[in-house]
């Protein structure tokens, strides 16, 4: 069991980085990568709704929609959860953790747009996961956004020293570092 | 007739999603490393687009303005889940092609962007048409990014092989990284197109106007973030 869960660990938040070999979350990834400190900020903020997003869809996978048999209306019921879920999580953290919804606050709202999280959770009924196992894939598909967002934040305040062709400024310029950092992530794949 | 002309060739041409707006990005990496994935994932895009476009075109008079977008979201939805069960009966090898980015059509900003900017302001005739252009528009680009890495990848279009034998395929093209080179390289050439344009002093400000990527200050009222704030009933205060 443990060893299976370690597996999932590695598979999910380096061998099949989320972001970087299943584009899921591209646009908080290519939005929010400007400065190191709101990249890690997002990143945190990603783990913790994933983590538990993936918790909430996996419990009510697997206690409604399952007995009743209904588990066809999957994405549409996931979608809702999170969507009511982050809102939630966002007000709950206002009421009660003021100091946590300062510096996650802005990045909550953020997220909902965030494809990765619905992804995660369609992945674990996909991959027929338990809620634990769920969990951990989720916790683990966040860490490897976080990683992979705050290392190419880190290359792009380096890049604005660069001289870089008028038509590469912007955009392509991150797309091109995003294409290089998928291929050292491909790297990984001898991992398992 | 002329308005359902119109919005196609809106959709394909002038405000093409992928090459001039930029949208929907997420599904144009992950599924066009084939000519025929590309054109699969677009048409069933298309579908979904055109169907919810004209059931909010419907019932824009009865959602309230409120919680219109929680309700594109369920409608939406409803369409993915409908076409996503009809390609695994029909079409199992473009189901299994496809994968987990058909439920994902869910959260394709063009279909929110296009209920919000679009069907929730028009009648039903010219909505199925906006959806029908903007997704053969979608249906083109994907279908052409995929023909090109394709044939730089395999050396070959929709499985035929066109490369001489002598071509070496650069099989990292229809890896991962291939897709952002790919990319790299579109919106490059946009920005080129751009300039170029600006400085004849034409008015070039929609493309890439779909996204500009800078989430931390997107005001787009047609990106879901928007969503959740709106719901609180406080959207506009922040």
């Amino acid at each position: 069991m443990m060893k299976e869960l370690l597996v999932i660990l590695i598979a999910s938040s380096l061998v099949n980085n989320v972001v970087l070999s299943q584009f899921l979350g591209l646009c908080p990834f290519l939005g929010v990568s400007k400065k190191t400190e709101t990249a890690t900020g997002m990143g945190v903020a990603v783990i913790f709704v994933i983590t538990l997003a993936s918790a909430v869809a996996g419990a009510i996978y697997q206690f409604i929609l399952v007995p009743f048999d209904i588990a066809y209306l999957q994405t549409i019921v996931f979608i809702l959860v999170i969507a009511a879920l982050v809102q939630f999580v966002e007000m709950f953290l206002k009421k009660f953790i003021p100091a946590l919804y300062q510096s996650l606050g802005v990045y909550l709202p953020l997220i909902t747009t965030n494809c990765a999280v619905l992804g995660v959770a369609l992945t674990n009924v996909q991959k027929n996961y338990g809620i634990l196992t769920g969990v951990v894939n989720g916790f683990a598909t966040a860490v490897g956004f976080t990683i992979s967002i705050v290392i190419l934040a880190g290359i792009r305040e380096k890049l604005t020293y660069n001289d870089i062709p008028e038509s590469f400024k912007g955009m392509p310029i991150v797309l091109v570092t995003a294409g290089l950092m998928a291929i050292a992530f491909c790297g990984f794949s001898g991992l398992l | 007739m002329n308005s359902a002309k119109e919005r196609l060739v809106n959709g394909i041409v002038k405000e093409n999603p992928t090459f001039v707006l930029m949208l929907g990005m997420c599904p144009t990496l992950a599924v066009t490393t084939s000519a025929i994935n590309g054109l699969g994932m677009g048409l069933t895009t298309m579908v979904v687009l055109a169907l919810s476009n004209v059931f909010i075109s419907l019932l824009r008079g009865i959602i309230p303005d409120k919680v219109r977008i929680p309700a594109f979201i369920v409608i939406i939805a409803s369409f993915v889940t409908m076409v996503e069960l009809l390609l695994q009966g029909f079409i199992p090898f473009l189901y299994d092609a496809l994968g987990i980015y058909i439920p994902l059509i869910v959260v394709n900003c063009i279909i929110l962007g296009r209920a919000e900017a679009y069907a929730y302001k028009n009648p039903v005739i010219p909505s199925l048409f906006d959806g029908i252009g903007m997704g053969l528009g979608f249906s083109v680009a994907l279908t052409c990014i995929g023909a090109v890495r394709e044939l730089l990848g395999a050396g070959e279009i929709f499985g035929v092989h066109i490369m001489p034998e002598s071509y070496v395929p650069v099989s990292i093209f229809i890896m991962a990284p291939g897709a952002f080179f790919v990319l790299a390289t579109l919106t490059a050439i946009q920005n080129k197109v751009k300039i170029a344009g600006e400085k004849k002093g034409k008015d070039m400000s929609k493309i890439q106007s779909g996204c500009n990527s800078d989430c931390m200050n997107c005001s787009d009222s047609g990106c879901t973030h928007r969503l959740y704030d709106e719901k609180a009933g406080e959207g506009d205060k922040k």
